[in-house]
């Protein structure tokens, strides 16, 4: 862990923290600028996960021996860490899920299906991520309930204008991302509770763009639910965790059967545990969970402040460096934003020119982002994407800028 | 550049991309299909008009895509444009044998679409290079109308 204590992060030793940046693509240096699909892994996260399974693999919960201790402690441990890291109240209020996809479908099936009906609306946004809206689609096909949407305005913020007539008294859901996975906008996301509190509405916040990059507390947030993924926060893959105010979990029956999830069994009927592990059928992914924990631990090493804080300097500086570029529309606010900065250049199809970077060894992201709806309201039929994590560097967006300009001249 | 970009962007097919031949609306058309590739939101409309002898009289494309999908268009139709419906298929079936590399020694009927090689190494862009010939696949087996193709195939919404 490369940081001078007390002190201002070293950005570049925290590069040696991961073994993958060290690599040449395609014969050039690899400038990873796809972070807001994944994160890169740094050794300690490798690190644990070796460790627990040469040391302490077993299964949790439910063998009385000793590696099922430790793999339970550890399994347990991993939530209070996650807990902690949210600002929740207590551990019981975070369930382990595959991610942010899984946690919002366990809400819009718990949840949803006990507590929504035909005469509800789901307020949603217009910048919503495909996640954050099939399962609200398929909630509201089976319960008859209608959809609503908070348009996005030209400079990519939400029309909030429009909050009021909006969100009326129907509404019995509002979820909504914290950070735009294509235009970087942060939302407000405590004013947008409060309002929602004001008419009765629970609260679904996604922060899979936010939880790694920026401060999130989900008691000063005053959200109800709050889903992210452990792999866009230096975390392994298939690990996330749902947030839920613990009278809410309390409130909801469970939604996968199984092992784990029960306290007695009959042949006709059984008894389900309290939150958060009525909400965990079958064996939970142990190694990922303390593979998560020691991602949370490498990133409160940085302090999410110091990140926030870099991020916004590579992206300011990615938007000036992109914005002199000829035929360059930038989407997206102006003002302060997450570290992801999509756009179209004239000279080129996103497609072309992600697989023209890609040949020079930097990874970016074109197409859509499983934000159909979004690009539509926008006109574009896909976007090239750079999103920035905190060991990129400014040389790697002046490399950046290097690569476009010479694939504007390639296909013009 | 690297030597595969210049197997995938020849000087020919990005010649096509930036000024794409055929490019436009028929005056009359007896086949008209929409295609698109959901996984990046690229679109064209073929026109055909067939003749008195079932050949392709004449052909059109418009829509928007990528370089690979619009200069696959373009050669697409300059080269089908007066073969007959089997010539067609003949060759439609030896481009796509070329550019998903399963393809045989039929490829040298191909002529400059054999140019589209390239994209073999690049297996996400084998749908860009397909999108034009799978609405003409489409085509061919249409009576006179229109249709929709997508080259996500299998999609269903029980």
């Amino acid at each position: 862990m490369h940081q001078i204590a007390g002190e201002r992060a070293d950005w570049n030793r925290i590069r040696e923290d991961f073994p993958i940046l060290q690599q040449q693509v395609h014969g050039s240096p690899l400038i990873y600028f796809d972070n807001a699909a994944t994160s890169q892994k740094p050794r300690v996260v490798l690190d644990a996960l070796r460790h627990y399974y040469e040391n302490d693999n077993a299964n949790a919960h439910r063998g009385l021996h000793e590696l099922s201790s430790r793999a339970t402690e550890a399994y347990e441990k991993a939530r209070r860490r996650v807990a902690d890291y949210l600002g929740a109240g207590s551990a019981e209020e975070i369930i382990f899920t595959r991610g942010t996809t899984e946690s919002i479908n366990l809400v819009a099936h718990a949840w949803g299906g006990k507590f929504v009906q035909a005469s509800d609306v789901i307020l949603l946004t217009e910048m919503e991520h495909h996640s954050n809206l099939v399962p609200w689609q398929l909630l509201a096909a089976r319960t008859g309930a209608r959809l609503r949407f908070l348009p996005v305005n030209e400079d990519g913020a939400l029309a909030h204008s429009q909050l009021d007539s909006l969100l009326t008294s129907e509404v019995k859901l509002f979820a909504f991302t914290h950070v735009s996975n294509s235009l970087g906008t942060i939302n407000p996301v405590a004013d947008l509770c409060r309002r929602a509190r004001a008419v009765g509405a629970t609260t679904l916040v996604d922060a899979a763009q936010s939880a790694g990059h920026l401060p999130v507390n989900v008691q000063e947030l005053g959200c109800d639910f709050l889903a992210f993924s452990g792999h866009k926060m230096c975390g392994p893959t298939g690990i996330g965790a749902l947030y839920g105010r613990a009278e809410i979990l309390d409130s909801m029956p469970p939604w996968h059967g199984g092992g784990e999830m029960i306290v007695s069994v009959t042949l006709e009927k059984s008894a389900f545990k309290k939150p958060p592990h009525r909400f965990e059928a079958g064996t939970p992914n142990i190694g990922d969970a303390i593979g998560l924990a020691a991602a949370i631990d490498y990133i409160e090493q940085i302090g999410r402040p110091a990140i926030f804080e870099h991020d916004a300097h590579l992206t300011a500086y990615a938007m000036e460096r992109l914005a002199a570029l000829p035929g360059m529309r930038l989407l997206g606010p102006s003002g302060e934003r997450g570290a992801i900065v999509g756009f179209v250049m004239d000279a080129a199809h996103p497609h072309d020119l992600t697989t023209f970077a890609d040949q020079h060894g930097l990874a970016m992201r074109g197409g859509h982002h499983c934000n159909q709806p979004l690009m539509r309201r926008f006109g574009l039929p896909g976007t090239t994407r750079a999103s920035f994590y905190f060991y990129n560097t400014t040389g790697e967006i002046d490399r950046m800028v290097d690569i476009l300009r010479t694939a504007a001249r390639f296909f013009t | 550049m690297s030597l595969e970009l210049e197997e995938l962007y020849q000087e020919v097919i990005l010649d096509h991309s930036r000024r794409p031949r055929n490019f436009g609306e028929l005056a009359k058309t007896d086949v008209l299909v929409h295609g698109d590739n959901p996984a990046c939101g690229d679109e064209i409309h073929l026109g055909v008009q067939f003749g008195t002898n079932d050949t392709l009289q004449d052909i059109k494309f418009s829509g928007h895509g990528c370089a690979i999908s619009r200069a696959s268009a373009s050669m697409m139709t300059t080269k089908l444009k007066g073969k007959s419906r089997r010539e067609a298929t003949e060759i439609l079936r030896a481009f796509q044998g070329l550019v998903t590399g399963e393809g045989t020694e039929q490829s040298k009927q191909l002529g400059d679409l054999r140019l589209f090689q390239g994209v073999r190494k690049f297996p996400q862009r084998v749908k860009c290079a397909m999108l034009a010939w799978r609405a003409v696949e489409q085509a061919l087996a249409q009576t006179p109308g229109e249709a929709t193709v997508s080259t996500e195939t299998g999609l269903s919404n029980p």
